[in-house]
């Protein structure tokens, strides 16, 4: 009996104890300067050259940094990150940039040009089955040295007349490099310490481990315990220390959104990785202040297999491209403030893609109907879709649209992720969903996807002009010029719709307004090194 | 009875070693490739990768090199966590999963059986329909369903718990309650049965006859019997509990083993998958082989048999 009242007065002091302090998990952590972040799930690595995904470079972009910094409010503007300045030819085929003096890596070991060239000599080491080094292949010499035509590095165009020049010849005019720079694939690893836990072409060398890992970026990895959380903290090595607000970071892997969004609602979070579309409602009538809805930069699309004899005719391509209500879908299924697609580009800055596609029921009518298909002769099709539950409902609602208005027999086949993709692959579909988000605010990062034999088109149409134009455009050194041989390069493929644009995507997600100095970005990658935490 | 635990021990290995071989096969049978992503890897790099792995290996040699690595302790890397080893996701993701599960049945039994023995002693009465009602709904309820329901009903509401993450004991608490209710649940229904039977015996008469008190009567001579079907099925209960549950796991944020199960086979990683089977495979026949050590320990019959 005393036993058991010596049990539960512990227990009751304990309980005391914990609820002493009964602020939120969010206002002790501003107070102590931590951003809590929601992160969508485990990182698969955190090596900038292994990693190909958000996820991992929402961690990747608080540890390192490349040649230059992204601006807090503007996608345009490129601030000096490991650079401090750089220069280009006219024709902006070669770059000079000039690395700081002050540039260190978190163990104090001065960051020099040949941390540069080890990093894209790693990562376009054929041995080293870098998945994503094909960002680098605007470099002169990249591609051969990385499909190994040529096993010297010194074919790729990158120098160091000094250690603190960089210079880089590319294979075409690029005016969008900076851009290229602030791509993780494009970041300095600490050679000294890559080399001390392996080779270079060491496939997993654990020196991102934590208590390996030197990084260059504003915060440095102090714990990261496998599916829980990764926390980093100021680097006091950061050459532009003295600006960093935050003192720490935390990344929290959290896979269901519904936790995520009730983990924020509780006050364990700051921001939140998404949100899931039936939220939105409960977020903007709760605290509509939290809710962030902003345009991002990606498009979503029906891919359509133009080798299959379903969607072969581009007229029946262009029938259900028409005949689909996006806005309909936008309101009345995603409710995220996504914009109706008239084109697969979303614009960007200068760029404005044709005005390809909008909804026409008459004209899908009567294109169906020369394709030589109606009410007595329906149109049958499979749409290819993944398992997920807001993928199924834009279906539905796509194959509701074509059934009632145009008599089409859709059937929707939905597999799960890799089988889904195995599929998408082979060609084994007639109409498929399907979305792209850009590595960098260009529209190439949508554009390429189409050439003939890329490994994303994934539809099997190609179309030489368009190859052809995208080529020219690629020549051009005058960006307005530049712009205007992509449109027209867009229009060439729009003709022939491989893909049914659908909609442009937004970012929803749940933001505290505790957090300052996060502002929307078309990528949706906020530079940590500006952001603040006011006091609750 | 050592005999018979080597015996139940060499029947495990032979076991394990089929559930790898049969593993090893369908996985591979499964469409798609661990090493394929949303944006197209390059075809020169894909074979290196698969190198690496030694995915360009025949089948049959591909499983040879897998039996060695398992005889020298190594479940291989992961295919989808590039850079970590299974037995590293293995050793962060056990000691959660074995808490939950731990607390889970802790729950289930301080629950399941007292249920149990109480409906059986108050057969046919309200306190045993009400009982079997809340069991029969323990059991229909998904955890779906009940873990959200806590999180948002009580831990949003209740200052000192959290509705998801996993640091201190008493985030323990909640996804512990969820995992636990189906099987105090079954619990509670195996007992009452066990019970019943047991307490319609001749020899409970007796001790009732002599005048032995009605709890001696059914914690000492009934339970001891009522409690052997319970014990058999808690074995293999056990076993599920600490493997993980997915759901559990994602709707608390408990960093345990069961995503794997899931996550591992949805990223064709089929390392990991081989990896979290065989340890369920491990726990299960050990589970077994304890449920039966506990029952010859509590059954003479069983005991002398052996």
């Amino acid at each position: 009996m005393l036993r058991i009242f010596h049990i539960s007065a512990v227990f009751a002091l304990t309980l005391s104890l914990i609820s002493c302090d009964q602020r939120r998990t969010v206002d002790r952590a501003s107070e102590e300067k931590v951003l809590l972040l929601g992160n969508g799930d485990e990182p698969k690595e955190l090596d900038p050259q292994v990693v190909t995904g958000v996820i991992e470079s929402n961690i990747i972009n608080a540890l390192f940094e490349g040649l230059c910094v992204r601006h807090p409010e503007n996608e345009g503007v490129h601030l000096p990150g490991m650079a401090e300045r750089w220069e280009a030819n006219a024709d902006f085929t070669q770059w000079t940039f000039h690395l700081r003096n002050d540039a260190k890596w978190s163990d104090g070991t001065p960051l020099t040009a040949a941390d540069f060239l080890f990093a894209f000599e790693r990562i376009l080491t054929p041995e080293f089955g870098a998945k994503y080094a094909e960002m680098l292949y605007y470099l002169k010499g990249a591609q051969q040295f990385h499909q190994g035509e040529s096993d010297d590095f010194s074919s790729v165009s990158v120098r160091a007349p000094d250690p603190h020049t960089l210079e880089l010849e590319l294979v075409a005019p690029t005016p969008f490099l900076p851009d290229l720079t602030m791509h993780y694939t494009w970041f300095p690893v600490p050679k000294h310490c890559v080399l001390s836990h392996g080779e270079m072409q060491t496939k997993h060398n654990p020196w991102t481990r934590p208590q390996h890992i030197v990084s260059n970026g504003p915060f440095q990895l102090t714990s990261w315990k496998f599916n829980q959380y990764i926390a980093a903290e100021a680097n006091p090595n950061y050459w532009d220390a003295a600006r960093l607000k935050l003192k720490g970071i935390k990344f929290l892997p959290i896979k269901n959104a519904y936790t995520e969004a009730r983990m924020f609602f509780d006050g364990q979070l700051h921001g939140t990785y998404t949100l899931a579309p039936e939220m939105i409602r409960y977020a903007k009538d709760t605290e509509p202040e939290s809710l962030r809805q902003e345009p991002y930069f990606a498009s979503y699309f029906l891919r359509c297999n133009v080798t299959s004899p379903a969607v072969q005719n581009p007229k029946i391509r262009r029938a259900l491209a028409l005949a689909i209500d996006r806005q309909a879908i936008i309101d009345k299924i995603l409710q995220g403030g996504q914009s109706a697609a008239y084109s697969v580009t979303p614009p960007i800055g200068e760029y404005q893609p044709p005005k390809a596609i909008e909804y026409k029921l008459s004209e899908a009518k009567a294109l169906l109907k020369e394709a030589g298909f109606g009410p007595d002769n329906p149109l049958r099709l499979k749409l290819l879709a993944t398992d997920r539950d807001s993928t199924k409902r834009i279906c539905e609602a796509v194959q509701a649209m074509w059934k009632q208005e145009l008599g089409v027999d859709c059937t929707i086949v939905q597999f799960e992720w890799k089988t889904y993709l195995d599929k998408l692959t082979k060609l084994q579909y007639d109409v498929c969903f399907g979305g792209w988000s850009a590595d960098y605010p260009d529209p190439t990062t949508f554009l390429d996807m189409w050439k003939k034999g890329g490994g994303n088109n994934r539809t099997g149409w190609f179309n030489n002009d368009y190859d052809q134009q995208l080529k020219t455009a690629a020549q051009c050194s005058d960006p307005a010029e530049r712009f205007r041989l992509l449109e027209r390069a867009e229009a060439t493929m729009m003709d022939e719709l491989p893909s049914l644009p659908l909609f442009w995507a937004t970012t929803n997600y749940l933001l505290s307004p505790q957090v300052q100095g996060w502002h929307p970005l078309l990528l949706n990658q906020h530079p940590y090194k500006f952001i603040d935490l006011t006091q609750p | 009875m050592l005999k018979t635990l080597i015996s139940r021990l060499g029947q495990g290995v032979v076991v394990i070693f089929f559930l790898i071989s049969i593993t090893f096969v369908l996985v591979r049978l499964m469409p798609g490739d661990p090493l394929t992503d949303e944006k197209a890897v390059p075809e020169h790099v894909i074979e290196k990768n698969r190198a690496y792995y030694k995915l360009d290996q025949p089948k049959v040699v591909q499983f040879g090199y897998y039996l060695g690595n398992i005889a020298q302790g190594d479940l291989g890397p992961s295919m989808s966590k590039e850079g970590r080893q299974v037995l590293e996701i293995i050793e962060y993701s056990f000691p959660a999963s074995l808490i939950l599960g731990t607390t889970g049945m802790l729950i289930a039994l301080c629950i399941g059986i007292p249920a149990g023995i109480l409906s059986a002693l108050r057969k046919n009465s309200w306190i045993d329909f009400g009982t079997m009602v809340f069991a029969m709904i323990g059991i229909s309820i998904p955890s779906f369903v009940i873990g959200p329901l806590l999180a948002s009903g009580i831990a949003s509401k209740v200052p000192f718990l959290k509705v998801a993450g996993w640091g201190d004991p008493l985030d323990w608490l909640l996804p512990a309650i969820t995992l636990g209710l189906a099987t105090a649940a079954y619990i509670a229904r195996i007992t009452r049965g066990g019970m019943l039977e047991t307490l319609n015996q001749d020899y409970i008469r007796t001790a009732r006859a002599k005048g032995l008190r009605e709890s001696t009567v059914v914690l000492k001579h009934a339970l001891r019997g009522g409690i052997i079907p319970a014990i058999a099925y808690i074995g293999p209960a056990f076993a599920a509990l600490v493997s993980g549950s997915f759901i559990i796991e994602t709707i608390f944020q408990v960093p345990g083993l069961g995503q794997h199960f899931i996550n591992g086979a949805l990223a064709r990683d089929y390392n990991l998958i081989q990896g979290v089977v065989i340890l369920f495979g491990i726990l299960i026949v050990l589970a077994n082989l304890l449920a039966d050590l506990a029952l010859a320990a509590i059954n003479p019959r069983l005991r002398n048999q052996s």
